[in-house]
């Protein structure tokens, strides 16, 4: 099981920013071991957000994104209290899906 | 007359029970070949990832994958990057549009193995403006590019200096 994501959302006015740290090797699959073997590819495609159960947010993502991934997005009209949920699923199938609390 | 026609005997049972074991075994060899296609399934639903985007190596090659026209360059949409990344690893990117009817943003890395880093949707409920990290290999310009709902394909670009080495200076 992947690590938890750390989710923060901050709500100002009717705008809230939503930060994301993932944690994820993100290998490229470009990159050789010690042993001169190619490390297959492992990185995040999909990352969905949902708002009280709603989803709003959608992303697809290349291997290039950093290993432990930063993303930064705005609702709009979520209010303290809100539940944000994040979703990944990377290449091998895996999925991780945690919870935060608009403040 | 009809209600013992209705009531099964042993021998029925029997029979009955047979027959369905029998095609107990056929339908195991569909469940079978419906699982192997089930198996394809996780594929399918890859659909909606554009892989072919992913693997594009150039911003033209990009775009025919997309299915999207020429790039123009636009003041409306902004990219955010660092002038010189001391860390190629970790290079924080942001694109963004003031324009409506954003559809999708892009963010690309022109000089990457695969341009295409990353790919937003654009939602009514989000703003048009996101941001992550990315790794660049080398020095290169990062595009932000805006797929507009109306067709258009509307860029910005900023080059980054990347100081292999994570030495700085």
């Amino acid at each position: 099981m992947p690590d938890p994501m750390r989710i923060r959302a901050q709500a100002a006015g009717d705008k809230t920013t939503v930060r994301v740290l993932m944690s994820h090797e993100m290998e490229t699959g470009l990159r050789k071991d010690a042993a001169g073997k190619t490390i297959p590819a492992w990185f995040i495609q999909e990352v969905t957000a949902q708002l009280n159960g709603k989803p709003v947010f959608a992303a697809e993502w290349g291997p290039s994104v950093s290993k432990n991934p930063f993303l930064q997005f705005v609702v709009k009209g979520a209010k303290a209290g809100d539940k944000i949920a994040i979703t990944w699923r990377d290449n091998k199938g895996e999925t991780r899906t945690d919870e935060a609390t608009v403040s | 007359m009809r209600a013992t026609a209705h009531t099964p005997n042993v021998e029925d049972i029997k029979e009955t029970t047979m027959l369905t074991r029998r095609t107990a075994l056929t339908r195991s060899a569909q469940v079978a070949l419906m699982l192997g296609g089930l198996g394809l399934l996780p594929r399918t639903a890859l659909a909606a990832y554009p892989a072919a985007a992913f693997e594009a190596k150039n911003v033209a090659d990009l775009m025919k994958a997309l299915g999207a026209g020429a790039p123009v360059e636009s003041k409306d949409v902004t990219v955010t990057a660092p002038d010189i990344a001391e860390n190629g690893a970790v290079v924080p990117v942001g694109a963004a549009t003031a324009l409506p009817g954003a559809k999708r943003l892009l963010i690309l890395v022109e000089k990457n193995p695969s341009v295409l880093s990353a790919a937003f949707d654009v939602s009514e409920f989000v703003e048009p403006s996101f941001t992550t990290r990315v790794k660049m290999g080398q020095s290169s310009n990062v595009i932000a590019v805006a797929l507009m709902s109306d067709g258009k394909v509307l860029y910005a670009q900023k080059e980054v200096k990347v100081t292999l080495g994570g030495c700085g200076g």
